[in-house]
């Protein structure tokens, strides 16, 4: 009987392709949508953790309250030993000191006097020690367009924007003009290694990338850092966990009396990105949540439609003598079988388009020139475990759910109408 | 119930419900049918022989009266106690055939057998007897949309005495066929009548139908008018 049945389904392309087809592209689409979401605010969470926030940052309470202000001059003092807390303390992340700058940059010629001059603003992080994240994490070697990356502390890498408007190539002196720490004037002369895109939005005009040890001879900051950014290992942002972080340490460390004592906060306390991050989220399950309802409704009539189609056979093999119930449990497990198989293709699909996206990247960096909003301009989706499973609430319980609608009826059917039905069939 | 009594009616009742009362379809329906009978209900639209169909099919309960078929009582009797008299005991032949599209002729007539259970070696050498009995052998890989309306007539008819029940049921059998296939469609039911002794109820407006019919129920108005016993059927040759 179960051969004759998947006989039926396999030749009855309306009742198996069609529904395969229908129901695998509802999944496909379910699970890259979700990817996508999942992606893009991944993207831009990770963009502003690295260039801005980090999943959690810390920094003397007084610097946090003026952060504007870039005040060098209320920066952490003893950088190792709160780094060997912080390490000891959180284990799931890994932390990692920053210096933020700003001054002039002078592009010398080749008497030493000013060739072209520009506002600069400089950010420091460890490129060169050997266990360092941060060529990771800022995704540089593929993003070099010009040279090379720093080897040197005194090496630095200008945003191509920047570098084309001041005329700079790679090995030329670009001098720092600024003032360190303690407020005293300072001239500091980078070699120039070479030049990035960082694929973000208003980022790359006034931007120059140092080294940690670099900014810190040029800003007299020896063994401080404006900022220590904390990052979860995985670079998963987890908003609650980061919250609860936050809030313990602030518990322990923050002293009310001692402007300088750290003080931590998480990505969301930052740049208004709680905001964000609510409404993305939001947003994001809206969407998909509106998604699903269509694509559920969809399938479920597809169940339903192609239940109602077949109520001439269900009335033919009633009057055969097959039970109802036997009707029903077949036609419920053909429905089970058309929709898991759909779904576990649909999201095999669904991931590997998803994957693609998340590997390659969809580039709409033409369509935002001219706005400065430091975001990526690469849209990437990321495979996520619920990636795996999401499919299978419309693929299969949908399908299901419009199959047992259309069920109801071969229970509910009067069998006396049997003849005139199938009549009126014909 | 009689050995020889296939079918027992006794004062049947069938009302449906019509708006706040009800509609009687059939009153005080008395008779019997015996082993071998060519049975037909005649009547005008609504006289009750469909009706009587259901019943005696299992497909319908009586409201008031019994009917006891293959010494089956059917009052009482639950769904599936009612789709294995169906399965085991009556085949069903329908106006419009009801040949499953997207299965061969050999896979149509397998069906009730599939149902029953049977194994695969049995089931093969009945469906083989049953289109050898309908002159089908040739086509047992095609499917009904390449048949002609005769032809799937004749898988009909395969299909409901491959597993070779007490009972047939025909409604309107030769609706939708022409002259000539009616005739063929009659000819090889009377056959299997004689050979297999198998009892044949129909509801037919159909006067070629009639022809054959050894035996002819008018109703009217849901009651028994006339019970006709017919010694020479017009198209019946032999007996």
């Amino acid at each position: 009987m179960v051969r004759f049945l998947i006989k039926g389904v396999l030749r009855d392309r309306s009742r198996s392709l069609l529904s395969f087809l229908i129901i695998g592209g509802c999944v496909t689409l379910t699970v890259f949508l979700r990817g996508f979401f999942v992606g893009f605010l991944d993207d831009m969470l990770r963009q502003s953790a690295v260039l801005l926030t980090g999943h959690v940052k810390v920094t003397t309470r007084a610097y946090a309250e003026e952060a504007d202000l870039l005040p060098n001059d209320l920066a952490i003092l003893e950088v190792d030993s709160l780094l060997t807390v912080l390490s000891a303390e959180y284990p799931d992340l890994f932390w990692s000191p920053r210096i933020t700058f700003a001054g002039l940059l002078d592009i010398p010629d080749e008497n030493g006097e000013t060739r072209t001059q520009s506002p600069m603003m400089g950010i420091a992080v460890d490129l060169l020690s050997e266990d360092t994240r941060q060529p990771e994490l800022w995704d540089l070697a593929p993003k070099i367009t010009r040279g090379r990356l720093p080897r040197e502390p005194d090496e630095v890498l200008l945003g191509e924007e920047f570098a084309s408007r001041l005329e700079v190539e790679p090995g030329e002196t670009a001098t720092f003009i600024g003032a360190t720490m303690h407020g005293g004037f300072t001239t500091y002369n980078f070699r120039v290694a070479g030049m990035v895109s960082l694929g973000v939005s208003g980022i790359g005009d006034y931007f120059i990338l140092a080294d940690l040890e670099g900014a810190r001879q040029a800003l007299d900051m020896e063994g401080t850092a404006s900022e220590i950014f904390g990052f979860y290992k995985d670079m998963y942002y987890d908003d609650p966990a980061a919250v609860a972080l936050t809030a313990g340490f602030n518990r322990i460390h923050k002293r009310a009396d001692d402007a300088y004592s750290p003080f931590m906060q998480a990505l969301r306390d930052q740049n208004q990105m709680g905001q964000i991050v609510d409404i993305a989220q939001i947003e994001m399950w809206v969407i998909i949540l509106i998604f699903m309802t269509v694509v559920t409704i969809v399938l479920w009539n597809l169940g339903l439609m192609s239940g109602l189609r077949r109520y001439g056979e269900f009335g033919m093999r009633l009057a055969m003598g097959e039970t109802q119930g036997h009707v029903f449990r077949t036609t419920l497990g053909e429905s089970a079988v058309i929709g898991l198989g759909a779904s576990v293709v649909g999201t095999a699909v669904g991931l590997l388009l998803t994957y693609l996206v998340q590997e390659v990247g969809i580039d709409y960096s033409s369509m935002m020139e001219g706005y400065d909003f430091p975001m990526t301009l690469v849209m990437r989706a990321k495979v996520t475990p619920d990636c795996w499973f999401i499919g299978f609430i419309p693929g299969v319980f949908a399908t299901m759910l419009g199959t047992i609608l259309a069920g109801r009826g071969i229970y509910k059917r009067q069998l006396s109408q049997l003849f005139k039905e199938l009549e009126l069939e014909a | 119930m009689d050995d020889n009594h296939i079918v027992e009616i006794r004062e049947l009742v069938k009302r449906y419900p019509v708006g706040g009362g009800h509609f009687t379809a059939l009153r005080d329906v008395t008779t019997d049918v015996v082993v071998g009978e060519f049975t037909g209900l005649v009547g005008p639209s609504g006289s009750g022989k469909t009706t009587l169909l259901n019943i005696i099919g299992g497909l319908d309960a009586p409201s008031e009266g019994s009917v006891t078929v293959l010494d089956m009582p059917l009052g009482g009797k639950n769904h599936k106690e009612l789709a294995h008299l169906r399965r085991e005991g009556i085949g069903f032949i329908f106006q419009t055939f009801n040949l499953l599209p997207v299965y061969t002729v050999f896979e149509n007539v397998e069906f009730p057998l599939l149902l029953m259970g049977m194994n695969g070696e049995d089931r093969r050498s009945a469906v083989n007897q049953a289109l050898e009995w309908v002159d089908l052998m040739d086509k047992v890989k095609s499917r009904p949309a390449q048949l002609s309306g005769g032809e799937c007539q004749r898988v009909a008819i395969a299909r409901a005495i491959v597993k070779k029940p007490k009972l047939i049921i025909a409604d309107e059998p030769t609706a939708n066929l022409d002259a000539e296939n009616s005739h063929n469609v009659m000819g090889l039911m009377v056959n299997l009548n004689r050979e297999l002794s198998t009892s044949f109820m129909f509801a037919t407006h159909d006067e070629k139908v009639m022809g054959y019919l050894t035996r002819i129920i008018h109703l009217i108005d849901g009651r028994i008018d006339e019970d006709e016993q017919v010694s020479k059927p017009k198209y019946r040759e032999g007996k």
